[in-house]
């Protein structure tokens, strides 16, 4: 009596995954078959077979004169990479200083940074643009690398993360054997959090090489311009004289390396979901 | 009493480590954030926008911004980004229940869980102006989508997915779907297997159908968690710009019905409007201010039970990552 219901379940249940898993391939086999076909193939229909156009798309789209891509790959590659080691360190080191100090402003700061916690950053884009026009940095990388300094989700996920594996008897033997605060954080502390450290150094970048919004009020100048601005170029550029083959090649470029490095490190990936819960 | 005043010294002689080590952080945050908080309010209350080449104001002009604000289409864009947030999110926190539900009902064994996590958790990572550059190219009128619909019979004209209203929010909240429900999933996945298991099997014991166990033990279970989902999403989908930027080229289109609040904060940011951008971002501001206070209480909880569960599941999650 059991048994049976459960079997029809099971049944509805495969059919369901299995239809959102085409809905969520689906799309990506058509870019990746897109990707390598001539604009002419692509314009006569669609096939689910791969052409033989993948390097000539890849070299039209790296050499377009008004596209610059690989200037905007490189300032991707600059952005993303400095925002995943700022803001995990510093998050890191944050989540240290109110865990394994005791002081005044202990539980101020930890009430405040929780409170921003899901803060969107576009409520004060206005004054943003204001206060790095003022600074010089106005059209530079730097306004989109320093702020992540500051990541209060980052810290949170640290901040949890030490409360259930960062024994405080470590810190203090590492007093006793003569070693200060800081070398103490870098030599201790940090090898420990290794696995949320690496968790999260993936989403900063992962997000922020998605980061749309503010880079492009940011950076005016081309060469200056990040990956998802080059999209958005693309997107009002005169879009029927375009060459389909080299749209599918640059939307491959922006999406891909990310989904390669996704199925590689899936399993820590897929876990931190779970663990965080908190993400921008 | 020694002992007491040990740790007192203790105390004194470490803090400053605390405040340095903690320093850079607020630093960051009062340059980049606070300042520009502060600036974006005070601005609100001045004419301060660009003409042609020269910059009006600022000049003190108390609230009219805020008028100006209720006499522009400041509420249709509200309501278009509350359309298209809740088309997305009732079928994602619909379909990540079910998900969640059934990953973790050990009657229906699932196989290759694991496969299915990653493959649906896949699309959160996918940069959301390149996916609707996609949807794009593909949903164009003459794009792969409408060839394939002809060739099958099934259309007998290629349809214009972007010139109607239902076609253009429809594509709007199938992307935020399939972006967001894999995270949706794993979060409630997470939550449900931080449920004493010793609950199911009570309530298999007392012989409920799987139906029942669901809505009267996993639901009532998961609330905290399904509180935090909605409101993250409710932040989430205030948030919402990239892809109906991207997908209508910033106007909006059909008729700015597709036109969100940050995309129209957008629009008077890059023509300088310094002082309706400024009225706008307060509006938001005070909304997700209230949102954050929610959020705040969600998890920190003052009753014990909840803390426990918190701490189970991330427990869990540690176990996990540590593999």
């Amino acid at each position: 009596m059991d048994k049976k219901p459960s079997h029809a379940r099971t049944v509805i249940a495969y059919i369901v995954l299995v239809i959102l898993t085409i809905l969520c391939l689906f799309f990506f086999y058509i870019l990746i078959i897109n990707c390598t076909r001539s604009h002419q193939q692509i314009q006569a229909g669609f096939s689910f077979l791969p052409g033989s156009s993948f390097s000539k798309n890849f070299n039209a789209v790296i050499h377009d004169a008004k596209l610059p891509v690989m200037s905007g790959i490189r300032n991707s590659l600059i952005v993303s990479g400095c925002c995943a080691v700022l803001s995990t360190y510093f998050s890191a080191l944050t989540a240290y200083g109110l865990y394994a100090y005791n002081f005044k402003l202990k539980k101020p700061a930890f009430i405040f940074i929780m409170l921003i916690l899901v803060m969107p950053t576009q409520v004060s884009a206005m004054g943003f643009i204001n206060v790095i026009t003022k600074m010089g940095m106005i059209n530079t990388l730097y306004p989109l690398i320093l702020p992540s300094v500051a990541a209060p989700a980052v810290f949170y996920f640290m901040y949890s993360y030490m409360q259930s594996s960062l024994p405080l008897e470590l810190v203090e033997a590492a007093r006793i054997d003569g070693s200060n605060e800081f070398r103490t954080f870098n030599r201790i502390v940090l090898p420990i959090m290794k696995p949320a450290l690496a968790v999260q150094a993936i989403f900063a970048f992962v997000s922020n090489w998605n980061n749309y919004f503010i880079p492009a009020l940011v950076l005016q100048e081309n060469s200056k311009r990040t990956l998802p601005i080059l999209i958005a170029m693309l997107r009002s550029a005169d879009f029927l004289k375009f060459d389909m083959g080299k749209v599918y090649m640059l939307i491959t470029i922006a999406i891909v390396p990310i989904i390669i490095v996704y199925i590689a490190l899936s399993k820590y990936i897929v876990a931190g979901v779970a663990l965080g819960g908190v993400k921008e | 009493m020694s002992k007491r005043k040990k740790s007192e010294i203790k105390e004194i002689s470490y803090a400053k480590w605390g405040y340095i080590f903690i320093a850079p952080f607020f630093i960051t945050f009062v340059v980049f954030q606070l300042i520009p908080l502060g600036q974006t309010i005070y601005y609100s209350f001045f004419e301060y926008y660009r003409s042609g080449l020269t910059i009006i104001g600022p000049n003190p002009v108390g609230l009219d911004n805020y008028k100006a604000l209720l006499e522009s289409d400041f509420l249709k864009y509200a309501a278009n980004t509350i359309i298209l947030w809740l088309a997305g999110f009732i079928p994602q926190i619909i379909i990540s229940l079910l998900l969640a539900a059934w990953f973790t009902d050990v009657r229906l064994r699932i196989r290759g869980k694991q496969f299915f996590k990653v493959v649906i958790y896949m699309p959160n990572l996918i940069m959301a102006s390149a996916f609707a550059m996609l949807f794009f190219a593909l949903f164009s009128e003459n794009g792969p989508v409408n060839a394939t619909l002809v060739s099958l019979g099934i259309l007998k004209t290629p349809f214009r997915f972007l010139a109607s209203i239902a076609g253009t929010r429809g594509l709007v909240a199938l992307m935020n779907f399939l972006m967001w429900f894999g995270n949706t999933t794993i979060l409630l996945m997470a939550a449900v297997m931080g449920i004493n298991p010793s609950l199911f099997e009570a309530a298999e014991l007392d012989g409920c159908s799987p139906r029942q166990t669901f809505f009267r033990v996993t639901l009532p279970m998961i609330r905290p968690i399904l509180v935090y989902v909605l409101i993250t999403s409710m932040i989430g989908g205030l948030q919402m710009f990239d892809v109906p930027q991207i997908l209508t080229n910033g106007t909006g289109s059909p008729d700015r019905t597709v036109t969100t609040l940050i995309m129209y904060l957008n629009n008077h940011l890059y023509n300088k409007n310094y002082g309706m951008a400024g009225a706008i971002s307060v509006v938001l501001f005070i909304i997700c201010a209230a949102l954050c206070l929610l959020v705040y209480f969600n998890l920190n909880p003052t009753d014990s039970d909840r803390k426990t569960r918190k701490k189970n599941r991330s427990n869990a999650g540690k176990e996990a990552i540590n593999g």
